[in-house]
């Protein structure tokens, strides 16, 4: 089968910066992914490039099967982009936007039908006649969602879809683009929010200064890391010098161990007893994926 | 592009007061004050009385400038906004692009110089010694400057920018063109540098449209017209085709 998304070797420059170094990711039909990383690691040069608002300067991209430069046309078909940044037409209301962007797409009155259908599920109908403007912030993020649906893309891109959104319209937007994918829609998604690419994606790329540093189904990262986390609370003392080489992180007294195993928790509570440490609250916890993420982005 | 070109219309529509009211209101002020204090004591060409031969001139300034503002503050507006976006990801081709902004620019600048047309109308009788002129350098000079709207907002980055088109470029070129005067009452000095004005052309051409009578040939002001239109076209789509500022 054809990939949703190919990315061969491609790199971009911004003058003397090397934004991206070869990058190279084939994204499966129907799959959930997830593409994290840092602030600046190019995630959203990565994103642009796919939808055509820049340009490699080297290598190739295509969206199913579609060479992006070449075959712009079609490729942008295939494609929805809901952006980072909460931009809007200040002169227009949903409905109208929507029916636009359908129609950009080559999509007429007979496309009227979804757009109901998008607007209902992600509960807009009673906006669907609001200007833009005059719609609050989570508001405006679902008709961005929208927006990027109109045209049914059969590939859908995120880029940082929940960032500023409260707990009630973040889940709301969850069960939508779960339902979307169950519906075959392929979800490239981008999030700082890295639950919710454990809870949702099957596969994950790390990203760290322009190139992939991870690449693989979130199972299998998290078994890399098949370590535990021992959260400390200390009393006035800190932490012994013979547990620092265990040390993950710290916030005052509060300290996360990084335990390869079980059995090192006899270590610990060892090494703090000869101290004379008091434990005021101790607690063990499985690595997730923002373990995994400051292993191998983090450091 | 047909729905770009009916977003493009409606977004000037749904303001039309500021649009099209507002330099329609502008444009009559102009020839009521104009009229009023040298009607009495000019005649620019024999038997044109000079507020007859104003009406063509601010007909023709007030297109100029208002193909020029739609397309140029569509453009800055939307990349200010970022909503551009959601027209450079679709499969619309920079010549569809081109097109659409062109055509919704042309249209605003036309109904504005229709409207008033229509409005002098109440006011004074103007006659119509070659419709077919007069069709013409309205169609063509909305063009140029719709298309050279499309220029400055591809350029501009911001309103600043932009506001700096049309107070340091547009205005001075269209207050210089002959709008209130014959060039031939200029010293022969600005005679000549009224012929390096390409906006002077545009007036002039169509000034012949209503009386026959013009500073220049009208075959010479339509070929200026028409050969500027096709240089900033061919400028407008290269800068298109090639995502200057628009695409990275």
């Amino acid at each position: 089968m054809i990939p949703a998304i190919n990315i061969d070797q491609v790199h971009k420059h911004f003058g003397a910066l090397h934004a991206l170094k070869g990058i190279n990711l084939s994204i499966e039909q129907g799959e959930f992914f997830a593409l994290l990383g840092p602030n600046g690691a190019g995630k959203s040069t990565l994103i642009n490039l796919l939808a055509g608002l820049l340009r490699p300067s080297s290598g190739s991209l295509a969206v199913m099967g579609f060479d992006i430069q070449q075959d712009y046309r079609r490729a942008r078909h295939a494609l929805g982009v809901v952006p980072q940044e909460l931009v809007f037409d200040p002169f227009f209301n949903v409905r109208e936007m929507l029916r636009f962007q359908a129609g950009y797409f080559g999509r007429g009155r007979e496309n009227d039908a979804w757009i109901d259908e998008v607007i209902e599920a992600l509960g807009l109908t009673d906006k669907a006649h609001t200007n833009m403007r005059k719609l609050s912030g989570g508001m405006k993020r679902r008709a961005l969602i929208a927006q990027a649906l109109a045209h049914k893309p059969p590939v859908i891109v995120l880029d940082e879809p929940t960032a500023g959104v409260d707990v009630e319209l973040r889940q709301m937007l969850w069960e939508f683009v779960k339902r979307l994918n169950r519906d075959g829609h392929t979800i490239i998604l981008t999030t700082h929010y890295l639950e919710e690419a454990e809870t949702l994606c099957s596969r994950v790329a790390m990203m760290k200064q322009g190139e992939i540093v991870a690449l693989d189904s979130t199972a299998n990262l998290l078994n890399r890391f098949p370590g535990k986390n021992l959260h400390l609370k200390l009393g006035e003392k800190r932490l012994p010098e013979s547990l620092t080489p265990l040390l993950r992180s710290m916030d005052g007294n509060a300290y996360v161990l990084a335990l390869a195993d079980l059995t090192q928790i006899e270590f610990v509570l060892a090494e703090l007893r000869t101290a004379q440490v008091t434990v005021e609250d101790l607690q063990l916890t499985e690595a997730d994926l923002e373990d995994v993420f400051v292993e191998l982005v983090g450091r | 592009m047909w729905t770009l070109f009916k977003k493009e219309l409606l977004r000037f529509w749904r303001v039309s007061f500021q649009t099209v009211a507002a330099p329609v209101m502008t444009a009559l002020l102009y020839l009521l004050i104009f009229s009023h204090v040298l009607g009495s004591r000019t005649e620019v060409y024999p038997n044109v009385a000079y507020t007859q031969f104003l009406i063509p001139g601010l007909i023709m300034m007030s297109l100029l400038q208002n193909s020029f503002a739609n397309s140029s503050s569509s453009l800055v507006q939307s990349k200010v906004m970022g909503n551009l976006i959601f027209v450079l990801i679709t499969p619309i081709s920079y010549l569809e692009f081109f097109l659409a902004f062109l055509a919704a620019a042309m249209i605003r600048g036309l109904v504005v110089g229709l409207g008033i047309y229509v409005v002098a109308m109440f006011f004074v009788d103007l006659p119509l010694t070659h419709l077919w002129l007069i069709v013409a350098f309205a169609v063509l000079s909305s063009a140029l400057m719709g298309t050279f709207g499309i220029i400055a907002g591809i350029w501009s980055d911001k309103f600043d920018q932009m506001a700096a088109f049309q107070n340091f470029i547009i205005m001075p070129l269209t207050f210089l063109s002959g709008v209130f005067y014959s060039i031939h009452s200029l010293p022969p000095f600005w005679q000549k540098i009224s012929h390096l004005n390409p906006f002077f052309y545009m007036i002039d051409g169509f000034r012949y449209g209503f009386f026959g009578t013009s500073d220049i040939s009208p075959a010479i002001s339509l070929s200026v017209v028409g050969l500027s239109f096709v240089a900033l076209s061919w400028l407008a789509l290269v800068m298109l085709r090639s995502g200057y500022k628009l695409r990275g």
